[in-house]
């Protein structure tokens, strides 16, 4: 018997969770002697205010969309990547090869190729984990790890032995060409005749994220490899007796969350920076692990929680420059919602459930 | 009837001996499920006391709350007439008890001293209790022909000797009352008797054993007097001398033991499955399946008895593609790969091999999906429900199910609940329905009625026979002695990794059967 | 490479292999009791803001050091509540403390200090002092002897000495002692202690409060010895290399201390050269940076001895039959 309905389990526990993130992140700022309303107020404004927080806002919701769907994919599959942000870090490297390699004629283009060759490259980097997991019993979430550091240590050799340009000191590759430069969200919503700020980097990315969550949803639910993640995630000794192959389920989840979390650098290499810089993920890859758990891996929880998160950093970029509150509260308010949402799911879950059954035996 | 002249006179086997525990009207529920319901016991000192009853009956959850893992709703616990409560582990052992859990409650890792001292240590320091456990531990061993290296690492040790390194800890730490639970399920004949052997020797030194089982045999054969309880009651507590083995099985079920199955005669025809020296060989190197060879025609049914963990669940496993072996296996003539290596449960299907495995809740069912999800676990390629090359067809999928649920009247008949909702019966009905709905050659079942109430069994065992009529070959894997002797064609015996022998079930009997299980055959 | 060069490189070897060092015992704690810990950064970071914040105001190393470990030992009570209490799941318990350290370090320092995230430079009594080993400059003038004893061996804050002692005290400790057995033992069955009338949970709360104090002396040691005062993110990555140590070292303590001076060692060479010349072949700088990372993959993909963690790591305990 379920202990409570569906809509409880999917809806009122990650909004339970969020308010109590919220309001220990309001007791912070209480700490130290701000006024949280005027915060909130002043991270509403500067987030949705208007189109050009909207325009940020959007941005990094759709780095949060990409690492947050890799995360819900490999859960999906009962593995846990942290490994996120190595891959999105190999991810924009994938970009930088494709846009620096040819001469791309337009936009269209190098956007095709950049989308393959970030997805290949952050598969890449999670097929190493994934095929010691599957093959040699290796902690898939210590590997990750490890990966993400030796991903960092490899951009920085590429950028500053291999790509960064004759007489440059900056260890960051060259500029890409302009045809490679992607339409910016001002522009798309432009040709609907629909006004959008223009100083904001949001961009043609945001459309592919927003398709790639739909594309989960279908992997997932509505296609044979998806059921086959599920079952492996669920009982993998009942996946075998189903003949569903551990190593080649474990190999594709990983393969498609790799390739999720790299093609997050088409947005903020080749939509944003235009070029490969130290540490362009900056973090993007372990909030993914916040927006997975607050979506409860749904491709449309995820969604949401990208946009929440989206205006998260954006109003947290907008605290950091009008009041002394500074940017990391963001990351504050995130650790908050991992805790709450993942390691004490049960701490929020119990007490819920425990209304509902007295609800029901009332009844 | 016997049977309810025993219920009759339920405490005539009281014993006038001073008691060592006593249990007076414990009630105890898990959500709505009443696991004991107003239990009362008496257990004399220094003697044998057997419980036995079906799976399920509660005799497991009553100790558990002897031992201070739950907590009764109501009644009363006195060991040694005096009333105590047993919050805790630790109150159990201070109180005398010491138990012998079915699953080892041992850290394998460690050298059996350590294991033993594990929480009854002298003080802070490991050096003296070490030194103290090794010499109790030679006493024990002199009295109770309890030996076991004390050095060695418990995952180096036999079952038989781990078994004995639990029994070692309740002695050390002075255990009075001892409680094993199916002490037996996982020994061989040979350290059954030596098993036995120590428990008498423990009995003659005043110490008092609670034998939990489900084995007749051994009630018969080792206690002095037994419990029986059903269904979260006691309904008899009888002197185990003036009793039988048919009384007490009647007792245990509340019925006639026999299940009549209406059968016609069988008609087997052309060979369907062949198995030539098939063995298997586990992770620990151990080998489960020493050279089985067997036949089962189409229109038969083969029927594999056997005490758990002599092979049978290994069989099913190489068969339905789960586990690797080595060997020759046909299917219709044709030769299957049991290597693994372009094998999996997949290409088992599609060769016409269907299985229902002895384990649903842990092999065929997730039981977080629901009810049509599970019905395409296993069949998930099957180009029913396919809407095309990329995406499943969900709706053709549910469409199957409601009809299948129907049919096998599994209920409630919604295909949108998740297995887990399910009861036992119907969650297996839904494996049975998946499994013989897709018309294969060969059904292998395991434990088809295993934790399965009457109604659902007598339904699962019609649907069995239904198969069989419709030409197909069926190889039934079963502990439960009466359901292979009702249902079965042949019947194969095994025993450690072999089969002991064929009998024909309307030309042997239970005690016949009972022997080549025990080992002792023809061979 | 002359002989000076040498011994200064193996100083900072020990320095750096000090908080590696701690930490890893911290997680070594934990993990044998089976409660996985990815949040040794997180513990250390606090601690190391909050001893040097508090070495900082006071002019105290000793209430920071305190502090420090105070506020270690708060993040391994969010551990131990989530993933003990509440059987959550420990791996999203460590990445959410990680996280947690991260910002409110940051926000709190910015706060107090508005020094972008730094405390003031610690001065004085602010610091550990350098112990200066007895005979030390007697022997200074010994060759060979003299100068590893004077400049290598002598010399270094109590917090390196303490590190080293901590190794044979914890193999004494998980060993020789019925603390140490029930605390393996839980993490190798909880149920086998459970039913021999141990509280798993008390033991797991134990380990866990070990696991901060350790992390909080590992954070202390990097604000107030290794450098003066905590800068954003000092730790950067430090409780990985101790996690990937402890793998390393196959959840042993005195392997464990092989695992970070070898650890430490890279450091130090990475910090001196920028790229190292083996004859001809040229080891790139971030090479041995990544270096710790490589190995450990190595040795969990099991090429080279299998590690087989604690066999109940990473599970919460559940009461059963």
């Amino acid at each position: 018997m379920d202990r409570m309905p569906k809509w409880a389990d999917a809806l009122l526990v990650p909004l339970i969770s969020l308010i109590i993130a919220f309001f220990i992140s309001g007791l912070v700022i209480l700490a130290i002697g701000e006024d949280p309303i005027a915060a909130m107020k002043l991270m509403i404004d500067g987030a949705l205010g208007s189109t050009y927080g909207w325009g940020y806002t959007l941005y990094y919701a759709t780095n949060f969309m990409f690492t947050g769907l890799a995360v819900a994919v490999a859960f999906h599959a009962g593995l846990f990547n942290i490994g996120g942000e190595g891959q999105a870090t190999l991810g924009g490297l994938g970009v930088a090869v494709v846009c620096l390699a040819l001469p791309w004629p337009h936009w269209s283009l190098a956007l095709g190729a950049a989308v393959i060759g970030a997805a290949a490259f952050g598969a890449l980097w999670a097929a190493v984990p994934a095929w010691l997991q599957a093959k040699r019993g290796s902690h898939i979430v210590i590997t990750t790890i490890m990966f993400n550091f030796i991903a960092a240590s490899l951009l920085n050799y590429v950028l500053v032995n291999i790509m960064r340009p004759v007489g440059s000191m900056d260890p960051a590759s060259a500029r890409f060409a302009v045809e490679t430069k992607l339409p910016r969200l001002h522009e798309i919503l432009g040709l609907v005749g629909i006004p959008f700020n223009n100083r904001n980097p949001a961009n043609i990315s945001l459309l592919i994220a927003m398709a790639a969550c739909v594309l989960v949803w279908v992997l997932i639910w509505h296609t044979r490899l998806g059921y086959q993640i599920r079952a492996f995630g669920k009982s993998e000794k009942a996946a075998v007796y189903a003949g569903i192959r551990p190593v080649r389920i474990t190999m594709y989840a990983m393969l498609i969350s790799g390739g999720l979390a790299g093609m997050m650098a088409v947005n903020n290499v080749m939509g944003e920076a235009q070029r490969l810089v130290l540490n362009s993920v900056e973090g993007a890859g372990f909030i993914g692990i916040a927006v997975a758990l607050m979506g409860r891996n749904h491709p449309f929880g995820v969604f949401l929680a990208a946009i929440l998160f989206g205006f998260l950093y954006q109003g947290g970029a907008e605290l950091a420059l009008w009041t002394k509150i500074p940017r990391e509260l963001i990351v504050v308010v995130q650790a908050l919602v991992i805790l709450f949402t993942g390691a004490l799911d049960n701490m929020v879950r119990m007490p819920v459930e425990r209304v509902f059954m007295a609800f029901r035996k009332a009844k | 009837m016997v049977g309810n002249e025993i219920l009759g006179r339920q405490d005539t086997a009281a014993p006038s001996a001073p008691l060592a525990i006593e249990l007076r009207g414990i009630s105890k529920s898990f959500g709505p499920v009443q696991a004991n319901k107003n239990i009362s016991i008496r257990v004399a000192r220094g003697s044998i006391h057997g419980i036995i009853g079906e799976n399920g009956a509660g005799k497991s959850t009553l100790m558990s709350i002897l031992y201070g893992f739950y907590k009764a709703d109501s009644g009363e616990i006195l060991i040694g007439g005096k009333t105590v409560t047993i919050p805790d582990s630790q109150s159990a052992i201070r109180a005398g008890i010491g138990m012998v859990f079915q699953h080892f409650k041992l850290v394998q890792n460690f050298t059996v001293l350590e294991n033993i001292i594990l929480g009854a240590e002298e003080g802070r320091f490991l050096r003296p209790s070490l030194t103290k456990a090794r010499a109790v531990l030679k006493k024990l061993a002199e009295d109770y022909e309890l030996d076991v290296d004390p050095d060695a690492v418990v995952e180096d040790l036999s079952v038989g000797h781990q078994q004995r390194v639990e029994i070692l800890k309740a002695l050390y730490r002075q255990a009075d009352i001892l409680i094993l639970d199916e002490p037996t399920g996982v020994l061989t004949p040979d350290e059954a008797d030596h098993l036995f052997r120590i428990l008498r020797g423990l009995r003659d030194q005043g110490k008092t054993i609670v034998l939990i089982t489900h084995k007749l045999r051994e009630i018969m054969e080792i206690t002095d007097h037994v419990s029986v309880m059903r269904r979260g009651e006691m309904v008899a507590t009888v002197t185990t001398a003036d009793t039988s083995p048919e009384d007490l099985a009647e007792l245990m079920v509340g019925r006639k033991v026999l299940l009549h199955v209406e059968k016609s005669p069988a008609n087997p025809g052309r060979t369907v499955l062949e198995v030539e020296n098939l063995r298997v060989v586990d992770d620990n190197k151990v080998e489960r399946l020493r050279g089985i060879s067997l036949q089962v025609r189409a229109g038969e049914i083969l029927g594999i008895a056997g005490v758990a963990g002599n092979g049978q669940s290994e069989l099913l496993q190489v068969l339905g593609g789960i586990s690797n072996g080595t060997g020759i296996v046909r299917l219709n003539g044709e030769s299957l790969d049991v290597t693994g290596k372009h094998s999996d449960g997949q290409t088992r299907r599609a060769k016409g091999i269907a299985h229902v495995p002895e384990d649903r809740q842990h092999l065929g069912l997730i039981m977080d999906f629901t009810a049509w999800e599970n019905m395409a676990f296993g069949y998930h390629n099957a180009p029913e429900y396919q809407r095309n090359a990329l995406l499943m067809n969900n709706e053709a999928l549910r469409a199957d199910t409601a009809r299948k649920m129907e049919r096998f009247d599994v209920r409630p008949p919604n295909p949108t609940l998740a297995a887990k909702s399910f009861s036992g019966g119907n969650q297996q009905k839904i494996v049975v329905a998946r499994e013989i709905e897709r018309n294969p050659d060969l059904l292998l079942i395991g434990q088809p009625t295993r934790g399965v109430d009457i109604g659902a069994i007598e339904f699962i065992h019609k649907q069995i026979l239904a198969l069989r009529e419709a030409g197909k070959a069926i190889l039934l894997v079963s502990v439960e002695l009466d359901e292979i002797m009702s249902l079965s064609d042949r019947i194969a015996v095994m025993f450690d990794g072999r089969i002991m022998g064929e009998r024909l079930p309307d030309q042997t009997n239970e005690r016949e059967l009972g022997l080549l299980m025990a080992g002792m055959g023809d061979k | 490479m002359d002989f000076l060069t040498l011994l200064q490189i193996l100083d900072s070897t020990l320095r750096l292999a000090t908080p590696l060092l701690l930490a890893c015992l911290a997680g070594m704690f934990s993990e044998r009791a089976g409660i996985f810990d990815i949040g040794l950064e997180g513990k250390m970071l606090a601690a190391a803001f909050v001893s040097g914040a508090v070495a900082a105001v006071t002019v105290n190393v000793w209430l920071g050091l305190l502090a420090g470990i105070g506020a270690s030992l708060l993040l391994a009570g969010i551990h131990g509540l989530a993933s003990i209490t509440f059987r959550g799941n420990q791996l999203i318990s460590g990445v959410a403390i990680n996280s947690l350290a991260a910002g409110l370090t940051v926000l709190i320092g910015q706060n107090w200090f508005g020094l972008g995230g730094r405390t003031p430079s610690l001065v004085g009594d602010g610091r550990f002092p350098p112990l200066t080993l007895p005979f030390s400059e007697a022997l200074a003038p010994v060759p060979v002897i003299g100068p590893i004893y004077h400049d290598l061996i002598s010399g270094h804050t109590f917090l390196v000495y303490g590190a080293m002692a901590l190794v044979p005290a914890s193999w004494w400790l998980l060993s020789r002692t019925r603390f140490g057995l029930r605390l393996r033992a839980v993490g190798e069955n909880p149920a086998a202690v459970d039913t021999a009338g141990v509280s798993v949970v008390r033991m797991r709360f134990a380990a866990v409060a070990i696991c901060g104090v350790l992390c909080g002396l590992a954070g202390a040691y990097l604000a107030t010895g290794l450098s003066a005062g905590f800068v954003k993110d000092m730790t950067a990555g430090r409780g990985f290399i101790a996690l990937a140590a402890l793998i390393f070292a196959k959840w042993r303590p005195v392997q464990a201390m092989g695992a970070c001076l070898l650890f430490g060692l890279l450091e130090a060479i990475a910090n001196r050269y920028q790229n190292i010349d083996l004859g001809g072949v040229i080891i790139p700088v971030q090479f041995m940076q990544a270096l710790p990372y490589i190995l450990t993959v190595v040795i969990l993909a099991g090429f080279v001895g299998k590690a087989v963690p604690p066999r109940a790591g990473g599970e919460p305990y559940v009461k059963e039959r």
